[in-house]
């Protein structure tokens, strides 16, 4: 599927709900096709600024191409009614959330996806940012189709005391058990250019079905168009390669 | 990227936040991504009453500069009001 279609995908949109991690009721933005067709789902996991308007927008877009897609809200149990930066502000003081508590919850995302009536069995992830990061922890952890990493930070290097939910991923990459796109900026640092070479090295060695893009003049966050780090050339480019990444792994 | 680099501490005083003035408690420090500022990072300050839920919060983002420029004049203000103080005990004695 890719958005460059000659008809419109007509979509809803809705806040659903679902059990998550110990059963709690979390909220999720799912975006649908009304079409009754078979298809596959995808999982957006927000950054750590959290369920925002942009993440949203990122659900949208993938329903616009055909896929059903849906969003957890990692940050449900601040509160409902609670505004997306409240909401990261206080998780951030009381130190991020846990690795188990999301793989939780995107799992609960995945099988939402999975159980409805359009759905044709597979879904895959894709994060920014902290989301990235996770893509990566969901693709070594929980049973999807394909996983998209997107400038995703500390999947190597050091996490830092504050925050010492964010640990490094790199030992997991064995676990890997689906395809993986890698989309990064050679102006980030959070990758840094070598930790990205070093990612992939990983995932080389370890024999993994992996396809790395970098791209020049373009930093962390360039799929973001409300940030000064916004990069037309390599968001567009960027789209294209996930378009024809998720195309052949969760077609029909 | 998200730096993940974050301060957290407890704070006497007072915020005017959405809703009106709150006694504060805790205070964030972080260097990431803004909600709002035009920056790829930003110097952002949370000072909170989390006892009154996550939106008893007043929220700042400065760039790196702006911060400094911030920081350094809380301590020359604390530093010149601390020696005037101690100027006018000694003088009154």
């Amino acid at each position: 599927m890719t958005e460059d279609r000659a008809v419109d995908t007509a979509f809803i949109s809705e806040t659903v709900q679902f059990p998550g991690h110990d059963g709690a009721v979390i909220e999720a933005y799912a975006a649908r096709p009304t079409a009754t067709s078979r298809r596959g789902g995808v999982v957006v996991i927000h950054h750590l600024p959290g369920y925002d308007r942009e993440s949203k927008e990122f659900v949208r877009r993938f329903a616009d191409a055909g896929y059903d897609a849906v969003c957890p809200n990692l940050y449900s149990r601040v509160g409902a009614d609670v505004s997306p930066d409240d909401a990261a502000a206080a998780v951030r003081a009381d130190g991020g959330v846990p690795d188990e508590q999301v793989m939780a919850d995107v799992a609960a995302a995945i099988s939402y996806l999975r159980g409805l009536p359009t759905s044709n069995g597979k879904v895959g992830c894709i994060g920014h940012c902290s989301g990235g990061r996770q893509s990566y922890l969901v693709a070594a952890t929980l049973p999807v189709d394909a996983a998209i990493v997107c400038y995703g930070g500390l999947i190597v290097g050091e996490a830092p005391p504050q925050l010492p939910t964010m640990v490094p991923l790199i030992d997991r990459t064995q676990e890997i058990s689906c395809p993986l796109l890698g989309l990064f900026g050679n102006d980030d640092q959070f990758p840094t250019p070598d930790q990205v070479d070093q990612i992939e090295k990983a995932l080389n060695d370890a024999g993994k079905d992996c396809e790395f893009h970098r791209y020049d003049g373009a930093g962390h966050g360039f799929f973001s168009p409300d940030r000064p780090a916004y990069r037309v050339e390599a968001a567009l480019d960027g789209w294209d390669r996930i378009w024809a990444f998720l195309g052949p792994r969760l077609g029909g | 990227m998200c730096t993940h680099v974050t301060e957290t501490f407890q704070v006497v005083g007072s915020a005017k936040g959405a809703t009106g003035w709150f006694r504060a408690t805790d205070a964030s420090v972080y260097f990431d991504h803004p909600s709002h500022a035009m920056a790829d990072h930003t110097l952002n300050v949370d000072i909170r009453r989390p006892s009154d839920g996550p939106a008893a919060r007043v929220a700042l983002e400065l760039t790196a500069a702006s911060a400094r420029a911030l920081a350094e004049a809380i301590l020359r203000t604390l530093d010149e009001s601390g020696r005037r103080t101690t100027t006018r005990v000694e003088t009154s004695r």
